[in-house]
């Protein structure tokens, strides 16, 4: 699949080329207009910013697999990343990810069959004071309990 | 007590941008010269003198200087940048024209991590808004002084904290941290003198400006002066940020501030200043106060204030075993004593974990940490995991040779919470 920018993205990448000195900068804040459009890096959007900012393939793909939010697969619609890091394991995240694994019946790492959701594990969120917690997408949900993460599910469907 | 920067929180910030009209009629030398007065150290771990730092900036350099706010914040147990922008970013912003004014930088970056999604939205709304009312741009209040400020957001990769590594993502690569010297200051983005600081660095600028380097050295130690936020986590009554006067003693700040430890329970030990520091035992945590050289004298950091605690049901090759996941997962990789030595401490302390552990993996662990260590590697990621193996190890020896002993974890049963 042929990948361009939509004309929004399009304006957006000029003005982020006003922002730094060199044309290479814009690669991360390029690669986040990409990810924003189609949900992952792929190949073909690769291919399309390596001619607009004037860099080899291979250059982008060696950062996008350096960055761990930049999807390099397509993922389910919502996201779901629980800290289970230091801070969120000594308030219980460990009980979290098990209780998300049977709800949606996946292992980390897994989407379920309908392509909803995804599930990963991740470290430090900076939300410890509020562990429990994971992100789905962009928002951060905090203070989590069974309850409200049955909640949270339902209302994501 | 006076705050400083929490003042405006759960209120609009009234005064924001006052000190503006003072900084214009300074000149940079002179800013320069009242923040190292203030005795301001750098908030983002190392603790560095902020004017110090900034009188680097070579004086005759014909290159563009560029300031960054460093609001990468991904280390286990800190969570303070985050308030400042979520409840006072104009805070943030005031500072940041102080720094660049103070150093002669007319573009700065603000390197905030890709999952503050958030936050990046707040800051975006809050540097519009400075825009529109003549605090950024052009001429600002008529001073003749030009800045424009940007947010550069990270993609999830916790090295890109470290400052080389944030320019190497600044400039659009992998994170990957540089040899220094040469330290930012003289060649940072794009070859040019840049200056690196903590947002919650920066935010102190306003009140320094305002109100004088001696009413800033009021508050603290000697060696520490103002305030710290400490963010607060773990097993305590009430999680949170907290903004301390710096030389509180640890016992008053989990007492009073945190609430006390959790359930009725007793303390077993704290890290004060994040995941990459000493973790320090109940006896002596009551010990120290939170400034820098208390905490330098215990053998651990104030660091970036990332303060979490263990109660008395903790499992410490559990808790060491964490510590150890973040940083194998965070390694850049680009050296090899910290690509292998992060994985090894992993493994040898998740086989301690399970049970399958041998007598002589303890000494095994303070080898392969002393191995990462001082100046091996190119940039201090890997002590930042050696420091923390060799606390543990040494201060929680019996719980680690009890799971040699026994085969298997003791504290198993109270994994539940
Ligand atoms: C592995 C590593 C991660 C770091 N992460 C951060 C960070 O997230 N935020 C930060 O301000 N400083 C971080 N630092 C410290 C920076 O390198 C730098 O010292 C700091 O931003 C300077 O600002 P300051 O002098 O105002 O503290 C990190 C350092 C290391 C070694
Ligand atoms: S010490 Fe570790 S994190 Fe730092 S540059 Fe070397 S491999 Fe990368
Ligand atoms: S450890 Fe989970 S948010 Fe920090």
């Amino acid at each position: 699949m042929n990948f361009e920018f939509i004309p929004e993205n399009k304006r957006k990448f000029e003005e982020y080329l006003k922002r730094y000195p060199q044309k290479k900068a814009v690669l991360l804040p390029a690669l986040w207009l990409v990810q924003e459009q189609q949900g992952w890096i792929s190949p073909e959007s690769m291919e399309y910013l390596a001619k607009l900012l004037d860099l080899s393939h291979a250059y982008i793909y060696e950062t996008v697999t350096f960055y761990t939010m930049y999807n390099k697969k397509p993922i389910g619609k919502h996201h779901i990343q629980v800290c289970n890091s230091v801070c969120c394991w000594l308030r219980g995240s460990q009980e979290t990810v098990e209780q998300i694994k049977k709800k949606l019946n996946i292992e980390v790492g897994e989407t379920t069959t309908d392509k909803r959701f995804h599930l990963s594990t991740v470290e430090c969120l900076g939300s410890c004071g509020t562990a429990p917690m994971m992100q789905i997408n962009n928002d951060y949900y905090e203070d989590l309990t069974e309850a409200k993460i049955d909640k949270i599910l339902k209302e994501l469907k | 007590m006076e705050l400083i920067l929490s003042k405006n929180w759960g209120a609009p910030n009234r005064s924001a941008y006052a000190s503006l009209q003072k900084l214009f009629k300074m000149t940079p030398a002179q800013v320069i010269e009242e923040v190292k007065a203030s005795g301001l150290r750098g908030r983002g771990g190392a603790g560095f003198s902020a004017g110090v730092k900034w009188g680097f900036i070579p004086k005759d350099t014909k290159k563009p200087i560029y300031l960054i706010c460093n609001f990468d914040e991904s280390e286990p147990g800190t969570f303070k940048d985050r308030a400042i922008a979520e409840k006072d970013p104009h805070m943030m912003i005031e500072g940041m024209i102080i720094a660049a004014y103070a150093i002669g930088a007319h573009t700065a970056y603000i390197y905030i991590r890709g999952e503050f999604y958030k936050q990046w939205e707040i800051v975006e709304a809050a540097l519009k808004e400075a825009a529109a009312k003549g605090f950024l741009g052009k001429n600002i209040l008529g001073s003749k002084f030009d800045l424009d400020i940007y947010q550069h957001r990270g993609a999830g990769a916790y090295i890109c904290g470290e400052e080389t590594a944030l320019l190497s993502s600044l400039e659009g690569g992998r994170g990957y941290p540089r040899i220094k010297p040469p330290f930012p200051a003289i060649e940072g983005a794009w070859g040019c003198p840049t200056i690196v600081n903590n947002v919650e660095t920066l935010s102190n600028l306003p009140y320094i400006i305002n109100n004088g380097a001696a009413a800033f050295k009021k508050f603290g130690t000697e060696k520490s002066s103002g305030t710290k936020l400490i963010s607060a986590s773990g097993h305590i009554n009430k999680p949170g940020v907290y903004e301390v006067e710096m030389g509180l003693p640890i016992r008053t700040f989990v007492e009073e501030y945190c609430g006390g430890v959790w359930k009725g329970r007793k303390l077993k030990g704290l890290v004060p200043g994040g995941s990459s520091f000493p973790v320090l035992t109940a006896e002596e945590a009551y010990n120290v106060n939170l400034d820098f050289e208390s905490c330098a004298a215990a053998g651990t950091s104030l660091g970036s204030g990332g303060f979490y605690v263990m109660d008395e049901t903790t499992c410490m090759v559990r808790m060491l075993q964490f510590t150890a996941k973040f940083y194998e997962h965070e390694s850049c990789g680009q050296c090899t004593p910290c690509r292998e030595g992060t994985g090894w401490v992993s493994q040898i302390v998740k086989r301690i974990e399970e049970g399958n552990g041998r007598d002589r993996d303890l000494q095994l662990l303070i080898d392969v940490s002393n191995n990462m260590m001082n100046g091996r590697t190119i940039c201090v990621f890997a002590d930042a995991l050696a420091m923390p193996v060799i606390s543990y190890v040494t201060k929680f020896r019996k719980e680690f040779e009890e799971h040699v002993r026994l085969g298997k974890c003791p504290y198993a049963s109270t994994m539940v919470r």
